[in-house]
């Protein structure tokens, strides 16, 4: 088993099983942060929730982390092997003709992605991270805030607007990136019926998933 | 020297078995001490590289392509033949033996054509255990289509890509022992001489193609399965690359080269387009299984087509001339090859010729269409189906079974033949003629053999469809790996033979002055203008049908043209380059020696057999006139110029089959 | 017609190339794509100077030895089709045609047109084979039936024929399609089944071994492939190496 993730087609197999739990993780990401629009209330709750309980915070944060670090870790491994193996350029290559810009440019748009989650990171995680592991504040309240404190920060963050640009853009590129690695992903793993059955829904995840979030963005900036 | 094919005594259906039965054995332990190079990695070399090495011996393959998976066998589209009988249609070892007797024209001998009908059954077994993914029933029983001249249907085939599916099987085998270290290959290399030692055969001289490199190399013994000759015509639809060197250098080391003028000439090509043409492209026999050929009944309508007021589909059935149905009720669009090419030959040279050059006929499935549509609705249960209906469905089983060849068409002539009917001409296909072998394969040089469409042995003057994929196989798997070791069981205290003897570095000599010839004759002409040259004079005089003026005046052509070829040539480039126009030099300087030989053989024939037509011996009604006092193989022996090729004999009895006239009718 | 081509012209592998223009003209709308390029060699020649070496057999579609990426893309812009195969209907008077010879660290330049794509074959001696011994006794061809089906999709995999266009074309040079129908062949006979584990796991390690790239499911190779192999092969390939890994 251990040659097999040493392979190319295992590593291209453990690609495609860190996205599937990343994108299952956008998904849950999306519905719980949807809520800030419909219902603040139940918004923090579920914040409060998900910030606090420890199969969450012990048991599958470090499983996402690891997730993420190891997708973009193995992209940029991959895109190296893959440039070597490439060798000379082409003088003139039309890649249009047989395949899509955006399956052709995933590192462009995982790099994007990447640039973001730094950001995100900086925005959310980080001050996360500061109140309740340094501070070792698990409380969810803010001075000045009635009830938990989340949703005022959500809605804080969205105030300047270089910074929804920011996520705008990076949302664009994170849909082209799912619009490939969706379908791409059950490919990996062999499941090529599923991929093309599952191949308008893939378009459909890729535009809604970066929609919502782009949504939930531009609707905090707008009214507030 | 008297021509013995050894023909082993007893009745004809024992003989093989009795044979292998008595013949020496080497034992295996033995058998790693003995080298065998085989030249060419088609179906006949590859299916014997890989034999012989399972069996243990070490072998040296050479390809000139850059991988055995490319050798030209890969080319044959339509199907192999077995007589497995599993149609239950009365096919029997006797009837596929017996067809392909009378489909050569009772000019081949007798036990090769048993023995090959013998072992078919054996290969078909033999490929479905590599892998080869033949064509099976919604049963999951291999399918079976018939071909041209029999009345049974025993081809086996891969969609139209048997030949493909047969040569990646073989190459397969190759694969596994390549990976044991039991086969070195040698791709991109070319063998240019063969090495005599005592009168044996031990090595040959190859040029590696990419660094120019001439190479020694050394075997107990040597196998020629270099394929066929038929680029001598320049426009055939052999690869490219396909050529005579390997044959034409073991036959001037004395091999006898036997019947060079049975050729081949496949009735179902696609027609010629320009002077620029560099090949012809077949289209499978099978086509004929559902096409009907014609060409108009009238004059004044071949000329309105040819103008473009008239569409071939426009013209009523009483306007066509179906003239192989009318020619030959029985086998009707089933003749076989060389009958329906002379047959187009015959309508075009009386100007029926439907396309512009005057050189092409109409295959036509509008009938098939309605007849398996008809079948389909039926099927499906539709009643009162409209003509449109019965088409489209008719289509369908049509571009299921020959989807690929319909494509194939449209590509190249870029018209649509679900709408409008083939055209299709006669073109240079196969070459029954080869280096004589006796009845375990080896030529007039001891431990020389030569198999596959490189000898001369199974079809006689005509070869049938679908023998061709199995006569390569059958004398790779089945025939030379147990021939071979009767001659090499003498050879276990031999050791190996070395390569830095006089005569190695006399045939390293002779390679390479010739090599320094074309390098440095700074000639007018390229290699191709030869080559064009010589296939012109090749096709006209030499082709479908041949007369003594012709012959004669070719004979003159050909051996002028070698001359200048000699003297103004031109080969750009040096010699320890990847350079194909020196490669192509060499093949070209061969054709021109083979070209003359052909004519002669065919002026010497006078007679009618097979491919081999003369005007002079025909029918009232045109058929081919074949002479008793004819019925024998023509075997040259290499006096120098091909002009002093002195002829032998070998006679060809027929105990078990009746020689009759060959009636299609 | 009257056309420019931009030709990659490389003395041999240890040479650097580059790109050479040449004219040509009164080129026929019949004439496949190398009748033009014999065309254009027979002037070159005529003019002595040495001619574009390109590889080429069969000029019917099926020996895979013919490979130029004309205009960007493996085996020119037509579908379906090989070089060999390629019109000049498919091109318009005063057009451009850059032909370059397949790029791919596995596959090295051996001269202007012509690449080394002996990779291939060391790939299929790792495991492209059954082993059965060629010995007269095997058993009946018809002894295991083999549903239409299956029987069917093998030889949709067995149509490759290694021409090496989808490593041209793939931005990975990825030889995972030319592998995956190999593998795919073989997975889908009972015949093949004995073998597979071994078979995939060692076909996929001398590709590796190779330098070929990686696949990421672009689909390029699918649209430019000859004939058409499809990537559900590649996907077959994938599950038959974790089968054969768990």
């Amino acid at each position: 088993m251990g040659g097999f993730f040493k392979s190319s087609i295992g590593r291209k197999v453990s690609m495609a099983l860190s996205a599937f739990f990343l994108m299952f993780f956008l998904l849950q990401h999306l519905a719980i942060n949807i809520l800030s629009v419909f219902n603040p209330d139940l918004f923090n709750e579920v914040s409060h929730f998900m910030g606090t309980n420890p199969v969450v915070q012990f048991a599958l944060q470090p499983v996402l982390i690891f997730a993420v670090v190891f997708h973009f870790v193995m992209g940029f491994v991959l895109e190296l092997r893959n440039k070597k193996a490439n060798g000379a350029k082409y003088a003139k290559n039309n890649g249009a003709a047989n395949s899509t810009w955006f399956s052709r440019n995933m590192i462009l748009s995982g790099i994007t992605i990447l640039a973001f989650i730094l950001l995100h990171f900086i925005d959310f995680w980080f001050p996360e991270i500061n109140t309740k592991f340094i501070q070792g504040d698990w409380s969810g309240v803010m001075e000045g805030v009635e009830g938990y404190r989340y949703h005022e920060e959500l809605v804080h963050k969205f105030l300047h607007p270089a910074r929804v640009a920011a996520y705008v853009v990076a949302f664009v590129f994170l849909g082209l990136h799912l619009a490939h690695g969706f379908t791409s992903a059950f490919q990996s793993v062999g499941a090529a019926s599923l991929r093309k059955k599952l191949e308008k829904v893939g378009i459909a995840y890729s535009i809604i998933v970066p929609l919502g979030f782009i949504f939930i963005a531009l609707y905090h900036h707008l009214n507030h | 020297m008297a021509l013995d094919s050894k023909v082993p005594q007893g009745p004809l259906k024992d003989k093989w078995t009795d044979y292998k039965n008595h013949i020496n054995l080497v034992n295996p332990a033995n058998k790693r001490h003995i080298d065998v190079i085989v030249v060419g990695t088609g179906l006949a070399g590859g299916s014997a590289s890989a034999t012989l090495a399972e069996l243990g011996y070490n072998v040296k393959a050479f390809a000139y392509q850059d991988s055995p998976r490319r050798a030209h066998s890969i080319a044959a589209q339509g199907g192999i033949n077995a007589a497995k009988n599993y149609q239950g249609d009365g096919d029997s070892t006797y009837r596929l033996f017996y067809d392909t007797v009378k489909g050569g024209d009772y000019r081949s001998r007798e036990a090769n054509v048993y023995r090959l009908a013998e072992v078919s059954a054996n290969i078909i077994d033999q490929c479905v255990a590599q892998g080869v993914p033949f064509a099976r029933d919604y049963g999951g029983l291999l399918d079976n289509r018939s071909f041209g001249g029999v009345l049974v249907s025993r081809t086996f085939y891969a969609k139209g890509q048997t030949g493909q599916q047969l040569l990646l099987g073989a190459y397969s085998a190759m694969n596994r022992q390549i990976a044991r270290g039991k086969i070195e290959m040698f791709n991109r290399h070319e063998m240019l001489d063969v090495v005599i030692v005592d009168g044996k055969a031990r090595g040959i001289i190859a040029r590696n193609l990419v660094t120019g490199e001439i190479e020694r190399h050394s075997a107990h013994a040597v196998v020629i399965a270099s394929g066929g000759y038929g680029n001598v015509y320049f426009l055939s639809t052999n690869a490219m690359g396909s050529n005579v060197t390997a044959g034409w250098k073991v036959h001037k080391k004395g091999a006898y080269f036997a019947n060079p003028c049975y050729t081949q000439i496949h009735p179902t090509c696609i027609p010629r387009s320009g002077d620029y043409q560099s090949k012809l492209t077949l289209m499978s026999e099978s086509l004929r299984n559902d096409g009907r050929i014609w060409v108009p009944k009238h004059l004044k309508d071949v000329e309105a087509i040819k103008a473009g007021t008239l569409k071939p589909t426009q013209l009523t059935e009483e306007d066509r001339d179906y003239y192989l149905e009318r020619r030959y009720p029985a086998f009707g669009n089933l003749v076989p090859r060389d009958v329906a090419s002379r047959a187009a030959k015959e309508r075009c040279d009386a100007g029926y010729g439907v396309n512009a050059t005057g050189e092409a006929v109409y295959l036509d499935f509008a009938a098939s269409f309605v007849r398996y549509g008809k079948e389909q609705a039926k099927i499906h249960g539709i009643t009162n189906p409209s003509e449109a209906k019965i088409k489209e469905l008719g289509q369908e089983i049509v571009r299921a079974k020959y989807g690929n060849l319909f494509q194939m068409y449209e590509k190249i002539v870029d018209e649509n033949p679900y709408e409008t009917p083939m055209m299709i001409y006669p073109a240079v296909h196969y070459t029954m003629g080869g280096v004589w072998v006796d009845y375990n394969l080896m030529t007039t040089i001891p431990g020389c053999y030569a198999i596959g469409e490189a000898n001369f042995s199974d079809h006689g003057a005509n070869r049938l469809g679908a023998s061709a994929l199995m006569q390569g196989l059958a004398d790779g798997y089945f025939v030379l790996p147990y021939t071979i070791g009767d001659y090499l069981a003498d050879d276990i205290r031999t050791g190996k033979i070395p390569t830095d003897t006089p005569e190695f570095e006399a045939a390293e000599k002779e390679v390479k002055e010739r090599i320094d010839f074309f390098i440095n004759n700074k000639g007018t002409h390229s290699v191709d203008y030869y080559h064009k040259k010589l296939g012109k004079i090749m096709w006209e005089e030499c082709g479908m049908s041949r007369n003594a003026a012709g012959l004669k005046q070719a004979i003159e052509d050909i051996s002028a043209l070698r001359k200048d070829f000699w003297q103004n040539v031109i080969v750009p480039g040096t010699d320890t380059e990847y350079n194909e126009q020196l490669a192509k030099a060499g093949r070209v300087a061969d054709f021109l020696e083979l070209g003359e030989l052909f004519a002669k053989d065919a002026l010497v024939r006078e007679e009618s057999a097979g491919g081999h037509f003369r005007e002079e011996h025909q029918t009232e009604d045109g058929e081919a006139k074949r002479m008793k006092e004819f019925q024998f193989v023509s075997a040259w022996e290499y006096k120098g110029e091909p002009k002093d090729a002195v002829l032998h004999k070998e006679a060809l009895e027929y105990e078990n089959i009746e020689v009759k006239e060959r009636s299609y009718k | 017609m009257n056309l420019t081509l931009k030709i990659w012209r490389q003395k041999d592998a240890n040479s650097k190339g580059q790109m050479t223009d040449y004219q040509i003209s009164d080129v026929s709308d019949h004439m496949s794509f190398l009748e033009m390029m014999d065309v254009l060699n027979e002037q070159i020649i005529n003019k002595g100077e040495e001619p574009v070496a390109f590889d080429h057999d069969c000029r019917e579609g099926i020996c895979g030895m013919c490979s130029m990426y004309i205009n960007g893309e493996a085996h020119g812009p037509d579908r379906g089709v090989t070089t060999c195969q390629l019109h000049m209907r498919m091109f318009k008077d005063g057009d451009t045609i850059t032909i370059e010879p397949w790029k791919a660290a596995a596959f090295p330049v051996i001269k202007d047109l012509v690449v080394d794509r002996s990779a291939f074959d060391r790939i299929q001696h790792a495991g492209g084979y059954i082993s059965v011994n060629t010995s007269g006794n095997t058993q009946d061809a018809n002894s295991i039936p083999i549903a239409k089906q299956a029987a069917d999709t093998a030889m949709d995999a067995a149509t490759c024929i290694g021409c090496g266009a989808c490593v041209a074309t793939c931005k990975n040079s990825s030889a995972m399609l030319f592998v995956g129908a190999k593998v795919s062949q073989y997975a889908l006979l009972p015949q093949g089944q004995v073998e597979a584990a071994d078979r995939v796991k060692n076909m996929v390690a001398q590709m590796d071994l190779e330098g070929f790239g990686n696949c990421t499911n672009t689909g390029a190779c699918e649209v430019e492939c000859p004939k058409g192999i499809s990537l559900d092969n590649i996907a077959r390939m994938n599950r038959e190496l974790m089968k054969a890994s768990i």
